[in-house]
């Protein structure tokens, strides 16, 4: 896992560099209150243009709140956000033109077959999109004269993936985009995307799968309970002081302060530990040891520690 | 226009079953005619007889015995309500089928104003409404000549547009809850036109009750008037059509700003 995220690494698109950048999209604040219910709660988040972004978080946290305010779909209780410098309320025909959007649940209106409707979309740009869709379509194996309600949820996803790139948009906001598809298709469509980002496109990636976020983003934000808990590039939300250690051998841990989530086996025990490095290795020196591995906890595990601890960071 | 053209492709299916299903009844009837006309002589008595209910569809003013009177009665009921019900049924899933259909993210993250969506959505929905009331006419007319008799221009015209402007009030109206609703849309939508109905009924059968004319769009389409004085009553007509706009201003006004689910 973590040599896989080492390798891979090297080939992530770098954060833009230079002064003047322009940001894809820059959050203020933004609140969303469905009656008295809250849905996101001063939520502040820059993109930069060019940028690979992740954002990250449990279903329910406020991360399709966050994009449906966005696009326009609801509008927000206070606060402002821009997308490429232009208003999300007043300018927003002239954002979505620019944009692509992926449900996180792809539905559309029955009868129609999968070329109709990736017509109409285009239609509603009004753009000519044929070759971009008939390159998609062969890519992701669609399908196009099959009627939408016969497609399968993976299938109903392809559709709307390219509904969402056909207009070759300057930025993609995805809402989990990879629920449904199998994992070569889950291939192809990243590899689509990190060539969409190579082009220039801003991606904006909200996902709960966070090997997804580790693999293909620079930067990542968390939300939780509607709050953003941490918002940095991938690697340094990766490196907390917190480490993954890993024992095969006893040793009698006694009194170790901060130690987490240890898991013992027939074989030895493993731990997140995020104490003082020369107590650790004073206990460790007691037990009797074969093999040992200290390590950068994954993603997956940074992220169940922002969430266990409550965000307080 | 795209969004006109989806639409009306989206509804043809249900457009093409009502206007079929109106105009072959309304032909039933108008085919009925010759042989309602030989037995007029019994059944007006009978008609005549059956107290408020001869009030409530007009008979007691309405002669059975010719092809007007006839008309305004039977065919108006068929029209009247087979129209109101189509009126309503459309304009009330207009908006609210998006969300109901969950499209709305689809169609709404596409570069076009909300504005620009209700309007092409309304351009549809009359759209359909005039096709189908020109359809309905034509075929009324063509068998009212197959059946030999003469045609009663002036008061069928007259009907045919009380009604067309009662189906333009009633989805109107509808279109205006549809930008409210996101579920149970057509159950309100036959039952605001259903009430109408009745309403008029009750406006027929009790003088106390005649006030209820100025609410519902039948109290213009009521065949009994229009032969009678040979024109539409323009002051119900007026109040009907302050309905339809504040029913399309309803609609503009609160789907601009909803939050789609």
């Amino acid at each position: 896992m973590n040599a896989k995220f080492f390798t891979l690494s090297d080939e992530k698109p770098m954060p833009p560099k230079g002064e003047n950048r322009m940001d894809a999209i820059k959050i203020n604040n933004l609140t969303k209150y469905y009656g008295k219910v809250c849905g996101i709660d001063n939520v502040a988040l820059t993109v930069s243009k060019g940028e690979f972004f992740g954002f990250i978080g449990p279903n329910g946290a406020g991360k399709s709140t966050t994009i449906r305010t966005l696009l326009g779909l609801i509008r927000p209780t206070s606060g402002s956000a821009s997308v490429f410098d232009m208003d999300i309320i007043n300018d927003k025909e002239k954002i979505l033109a620019l944009v692509g959007y992926l449900p996180s649940e792809a539905l559309f209106y029955p009868g129609m077959r999968v070329r109709e409707l990736i017509k109409f979309s285009a239609d509603l740009r009004k753009k000519n999109c044929q070759a971009a869709a008939a390159r998609l379509c062969e890519r992701l194996q669609l399908d196009t004269s099959r009627k939408v309600e016969d497609l399968s949820f993976g299938n109903r996803k392809k559709a709307a993936i390219i509904c969402a790139l056909q207009h070759e948009p300057d930025l993609l906001i995805l809402d989990e985009p990879t629920s449904g598809l199998d994992p070569l298709m889950q291939k192809e469509f990243f590899d689509i995307l990190r060539e969409r980002n190579k082009a220039g496109a801003t991606i904006f990636l909200s996902s709960h799968i966070l090997s997804e976020i580790q693999q293909n983003c620079s930067r990542a934000a968390i939300i939780r309970e509607g709050r953003i808990i941490a918002c940095d590039s991938v690697e340094a939300l990766s490196k907390t002081n917190a480490k993954r250690v890993n024992i095969q051998g006893t040793v009698d841990l006694g009194h170790l302060c901060g130690v987490r989530d240890l898991q013992k086996s027939d074989m030895g025990m493993n731990f997140l530990y995020s104490g003082d490095m020369n107590t650790l290795l004073s206990t460790l020196s007691t037990g009797d040891i074969q093999d040992l591995s200290i390590a950068e906890p994954d993603l997956e595990e940074i992220f169940l520690h922002y969430y266990e601890d409550g965000g307080a960071k | 226009m795209t969004i006109v053209k989806h639409e009306l492709k989206q509804g043809l299916v249900s457009f093409a079953i009502w206007t079929a299903s109106i105009t072959l009844l309304m032909m039933v009837c108008v085919f009925l005619f010759p042989e309602i006309k030989g037995e007029m002589d019994t059944m007006g008595d009978i008609f005549a007889s059956m107290g408020s209910f001869t009030a409530a569809f007009g008979m007691d003013r309405l002669n059975f015995g010719t092809l007007v009177g006839f008309y305004a009665i039977e065919c108006g009921n068929v029209i009247g309500l087979g129209g109101a019900f189509f009126a309503s049924l459309i304009g009330i899933s207009s908006l609210s089928k998006e969300e109901k259909g969950r499209t709305a993210e689809f169609l709404l993250t596409h570069p076009v104003s909300r504005t620009h969506i209700i309007s092409e959505k309304l351009i549809s929905v009359l759209l359909q409404i005039i096709v189908m009331n020109v359809v309905i006419l034509a075929f009324s007319l063509g068998s009212m000549a197959a059946i030999g008799e003469a045609i009663p221009w002036k008061e069928v015209l007259l009907l045919h547009l009380a009604y067309f402007l009662l189906q333009v009030e009633l989805a109107s109206i509808c279109f205006g809850f549809s930008a409210f609703l996101r579920r149970g849309s057509i159950g309100v939508g036959l039952g605001i036109a259903a009430m109408m109905y009745f309403l008029n009924l009750i406006a027929n059968m009790t003088e106390s009750m005649e006030f209820l004319k100025f609410i519902t769009p039948f109290g213009y389409c009521d065949g009994a008037d229009i032969v009678d004085s040979g024109k539409l009553d323009m002051t119900l007509i007026a109040i009907g059509i302050l309905f339809t706009f504040a029913g399309i201003f309803t609609a503009f006004s609160k789907y601009r700003r909803k939050d789609i689910q």
